[in-house]
């Protein structure tokens, strides 16, 4: 499972994409993995708005999560 | 008007001469005049745009000159809706070119906007990003939505024929601590050349109808890999149904603090010695500050607090008025009877100085 990372996200992160390795820890749910990455950057958190994309496409929380799927999170940015 | 100005557009299969009708017929309302709003109404207003309102207040400064590429070392410290003004009308004059020198708020948005059939949001700020929402929504108008951080771009169109808007993509305004803008975080002069002018494309394919608006899309874009992907997203009803403005756009912190507007703090400048933090980084600092301010940057209050007279009313200052609204959050619980004072807008905002910079 891939997890490209956009905006602040990629600042806070310090990379642009995460990999989790299959089977144990990877998250099952969309609401799983905003948890399983805001405990791993608390600064994540903090992000009212934090909008996530499974396959190209914006998904809710509910959303169950399979093992090839490229996620990507996408924070609001505001300069220009 | 000489047919032969548009001709290398016009002569194009899908655009042709009614699509050039279309645009001479078009009103387009560009918010911001710095790195987005410039590629935007240059194109536009090369193109043929017949109506091209701009809207800004800021003036030209020496730091918007690597990305603002429409001014020049000359302009710096005029208003940028003046100068953009008179070099539109010498590359087209035959634009009914209209000055709006305000910045756009709760007060003036919808009767500014509902005169325009279409907006361009090419602003730096979040407050601005959802009043240009809320007030499209309300109007029906569609707009044109880009923004930038760093080295990466976003690009999409809101409220198009019954599509989602930006609060389908992010409900809610982020708090003032979460995401730097261009002045703390820094953006890469031709950034936003290129997301203005995919802005600048949208708003002619949404007035002449051609190909495929980026509607319920939002498109990220990647300087550093030269990568472009499409997000998908739809609308909520919830986000489409907007009666009034909200009672305020300011950015929310959490906390309240006592703040000075940039005219009084100026004359308070003028009137006598006063204690000013300046929580701007090392470089800006030296690169220009106001006599007699203190430089401890945000990074390093907690650390150097100690320097600051408590029993003394402490005013804070930054490039735009963030980062000094920070530095009174993070303080404000240690010094609770303390006057800690937000200089709002920042060195941005202070006329006499911000050309300095």
């Amino acid at each position: 499972m891939e997890i490209l990372l956009f905006g602040i996200a990629k600042d806070i992160v310090g990379k642009s994409k995460i990999q989790f390795a299959a089977g144990e820890g990877q998250p099952t749910s969309v609401k799983e993995l905003r948890q399983t990455l805001e405990s791993a950057y608390p600064d994540l958190g903090r992000l009212s708005s934090m909008a996530v994309a499974v396959n190209s496409e914006y998904v809710r929380d509910e959303l169950i999560l399979k093992p090839g799927d490229e996620i990507a999170i996408i924070p609001p940015v505001s300069g220009g | 008007m000489n047919p032969e100005r548009y001709s290398r557009q016009t002569i194009l299969k899908d655009f042709g001469p009614e699509a050039q009708q279309k645009l001479a017929k078009a009103k387009v309302l560009v918010v911001g005049a710095g790195g987005l709003g410039i590629p935007v109404m240059t194109y536009l207003n090369a193109m043929g745009v017949g109506t091209l309102g701009i809207v800004d207040l800021d003036r030209v400064a020496l730091s918007n000159l690597h990305r603002q590429v429409l001014y020049a070392e000359s302009d710096i410290g005029k208003s940028k809706v003046a100068v953009a003004l008179s070099k539109l009308k010498a590359q087209n004059s035959n634009t009914d070119l209209r000055s709006h020198e305000m910045f756009l708020d709760r007060d003036n948005a919808l009767e500014t906007i509902r005169s325009y059939d279409l907006v361009v949001d090419a602003s730096d700020n979040f407050p601005t990003r959802y009043l240009i929402n809320d007030a499209c929504v309300i109007l029906s108008k569609p707009f044109i939505y880009g923004a930038l951080h760093g080295f990466e771009g976003q690009v999409s169109v809101f409220n198009y024929k019954g599509g989602p808007s930006y609060r389908c993509l992010y409900p809610k305004m982020p708090k003032a601590s979460e995401v730097p803008n261009c002045d703390q975080h820094g953006v890469l002069g031709i950034l936003p050349g290129i997301v203005g002018n995919l802005q600048a494309l949208e708003a002619i394919k949404v007035i002449t109808g051609i190909g495929e608006v980026l509607s319920g899309t939002l498109l990220l874009f990647d300087g550093l890999v030269n990568g472009f992907q499409k997000i998908k997203f739809s609308s909520l009803p919830e986000n489409m149904i907007i009666d009034r403005l909200q009672g305020n756009y300011e950015l929310d912190c959490g906390l309240s603090f006592e703040s000075v507007t940039p005219e009084t703090f100026e004359r308070l400048l003028a009137s006598g010695p006063l204690q000013l933090i300046d929580v701007r980084n090392t470089d800006e600092f030296q690169s220009f500050h106001i006599a007699n301010s203190i430089n401890i940057p945000l990074s390093e209050l907690a650390r150097r607090k100690g320097e600051i007279d408590m029993t003394v009313p402490a005013y804070f200052l930054c490039q735009s008025g963030i980062r000094s609204q920070k530095a009174i959050f993070e303080l404000e619980p240690f010094y609770s009877s303390a006057r800690l004072v937000n200089v709002t807008g920042g060195i941005n905002q202070l006329h006499q100085y911000a050309a300095k910079y």
